[in-house]
């Protein structure tokens, strides 16, 4: 749809969906669903809270520490399977297997196992998203020209260089998009988790409002990790989008 | 610019030349795939040598076996008089499909050896600069592989090669993705820079036409296993304009006696 030709679909449809749901909040059909401006005026309140920044602040950290670690280990595992047949073999069914299995079951197991601190939610990002980004490193890997890595051997690169000067370069698209794939995954892990565990972090204030029919809050703090969500992905969908134009160039 | 091809003579009238690259014995077998059957081959140094010959006869192998790119199954290749079992700084690669990082300007991608070598990034970019006009590409230093033609993406990684003062240039099939008006240019381009500078180039093609211009020696190889059919050496002088030598008499037949040779392998 165009409006003063401008093409604003997306947004529209958004406001579309917020209106219905303010017109059913006002007219109180559903008691869980308080109207949408309501929401937002918790929301303000909410993100001054110094129990919802300290818990945000917990989890955000454990997020990042979490991510830190799937993204250099997943490069590090496609990397081994796009190099090494025997690494392929080894490791590629476990991968294969981790990215496609129902996860979310295991984080009750984990709060078990690393009890409930950050500890839990570094592994459940861990968890779920290093697979994705090893098999999109693998396929970027696979991807490459054999005559890129001849060319960086017969100009007498060293196998260190030949990696972090051709090889990471030329599968960063893949990467990144595993990467972005991975974070989204980590997000509904950790969303999934807390609400299973709500004893951790954001989880706990999640299970205080929901015990109290404190539904504002509640969703308030919903689309606060949604926004964080979706910042984190274009952020990344942006990057991508920086180095794409060698994804299509590339011999 | 028709001067520009006007080189000097790629094999002065000097008395037989010492063997820069010498091939030994070299067989190849990918798995039951007989690729190479004992290829003895020598360079002579400050010439062109190209290898000419049916499709799939081990051309590419042969150059990667010399390149120490790939492992011979049997033999060995000698520079300079001494056994090499692996890439080294004496010998440069021009690949088909040019092997540029597409992440890298033209300047980065020409200096990319010298990076590797560490040397200091002044120093390489000053040489790399030089380069890039030899080969007729400055004002391109800034752009990226796919704001370039193909003839042009060719002449960077001519000029990565040239620029890292190997003595041997190992070129397999440059200009197959260069389209024929740009072919032409491109290699009386070369023939005048490699005039300059007293290259040893092993060359690899499909064109008898490419081969017999550019060459003063002419390896065919039958077909697989790829073995040594014969060494033609079209003895034309280079000093007339590009148009006569394409018409001289000793190209022609040159031309014509490597077809001969080439075309009973089509039946
Ligand atoms: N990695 C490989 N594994 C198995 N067989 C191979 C491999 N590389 C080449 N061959 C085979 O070895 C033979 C020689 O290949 P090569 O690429 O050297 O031929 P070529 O003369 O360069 O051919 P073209 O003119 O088509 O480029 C071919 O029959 C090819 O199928
Ligand atoms: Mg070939």
């Amino acid at each position: 749809m165009r409006l003063f030709g401008f093409q604003i679909p997306p947004v529209f449809s958004l406001l579309f969906w917020i209106a219905l749901w303010e017109i059913a909040g006002q007219y109180e059909l559903a008691f869980i669903l308080p109207p949408f401006s309501d929401v937002v005026s918790e929301l303000f309140i909410l993100i001054q809270r110094a129990d919802f920044q300290d818990a945000a602040m917990l989890t955000f950290r454990a997020f990042v520490i979490g991510m830190a670690i799937s993204i250099v280990l997943g490069i590090f595992i496609g990397f081994a399977m796009g190099s090494s047949r025997m690494a392929n073999s080894v490791l590629g069914m476990w991968v294969n297997i981790f990215a496609s299995a129902p996860l979310s079951s295991l984080v009750p197991i984990l709060m078990l196992l690393f009890g409930l601190g950050q500890t839990t939610i570094i592994v459940t990002v861990v968890l779920f998203s290093t697979w994705i980004i090893a098999l999109d490193t693998y396929a970027g890997v696979n991807h490459i020209s054999p005559s890129m890595s001849e060319m960086g051997r017969s100009f007498g690169a060293t196998r260190r260089q030949l990696l972090t000067k051709v090889l990471f370069w030329a599968a960063l698209p893949e990467i990144l998009a595993g990467v972005r794939m991975g974070l989204i995954r980590a997000v509904k892990g950790i969303v999934i988790g807390q609400l299973l565990v709500s004893v951790v972090a954001l989880g706990r204030l999640f299970r205080t409002f929901s015990d109290n029919f404190q539904f504002e809050q509640f969703w308030a703090l919903t689309i606060i990790l949604f926004i964080f969500a979706l910042t984190f992905s274009s952020a990344i969908g942006w990057l991508e989008n920086k180095v794409e134009y060698y994804a299509n160039t590339r011999g | 610019m028709s001067d520009v091809a006007t080189a000097a003579p790629l094999n002065p009238a000097s008395a037989t030349p010492e063997n820069i690259v010498e091939v030994r014995n070299i067989s190849k077998f990918y798995g039951s795939v007989h690729a190479l059957d004992k290829i003895n081959l020598s360079f002579p140094k400050g010439q062109m040598t190209t290898l000419l010959g049916p499709s799939g006869c081990g051309k590419t192998t042969l150059l990667k076996i010399i390149a120490g790119l790939l492992e011979p199954s049997d033999g060995e290749v000698l520079i300079n008089g001494k056994v090499v079992n692996g890439p080294g700084p004496e010998r440069a690669f021009v690949f088909q499909d040019f092997a540029l990082l597409p992440w890298a300007t033209v300047l980065r991608n020409v200096a990319f050896g010298m990076e590797l070598a560490k040397v200091p990034k002044a120093e390489r970019e000053d040489k790399a600069r030089h380069y890039i006009n030899e080969v007729g590409l400055s004002g391109f230093e800034d752009k990226y592989p796919h704001e370039l033609s193909g003839g042009m993406r060719q002449r960077v990684g001519l000029a990565r090669a040239m620029v890292v003062k190997a003595d041997v240039l190992l070129m397999d099939e440059p200009f197959s993705a260069v389209d024929e008006q740009n072919r032409r240019k491109f290699q009386e381009d070369l023939l005048h820079l490699l005039a300059a500078e007293n290259k040893t180039v092993i060359f690899v093609t499909h064109s008898i036409e490419e081969a017999v211009y550019v060459s003063d020696q002419i390896v065919l190889l039958s077909p697989r296993p790829g073995q040594i059919h014969s060494i033609i050496r079209p003895e034309i002088s280079r000093d007339t304009s590009p148009d006569d030598i394409r018409r001289d008499k000793k190209y022609l037949d040159a031309v014509e006696n490597i077809w001969t040779d080439l075309r009973k392998y089509l039946d």
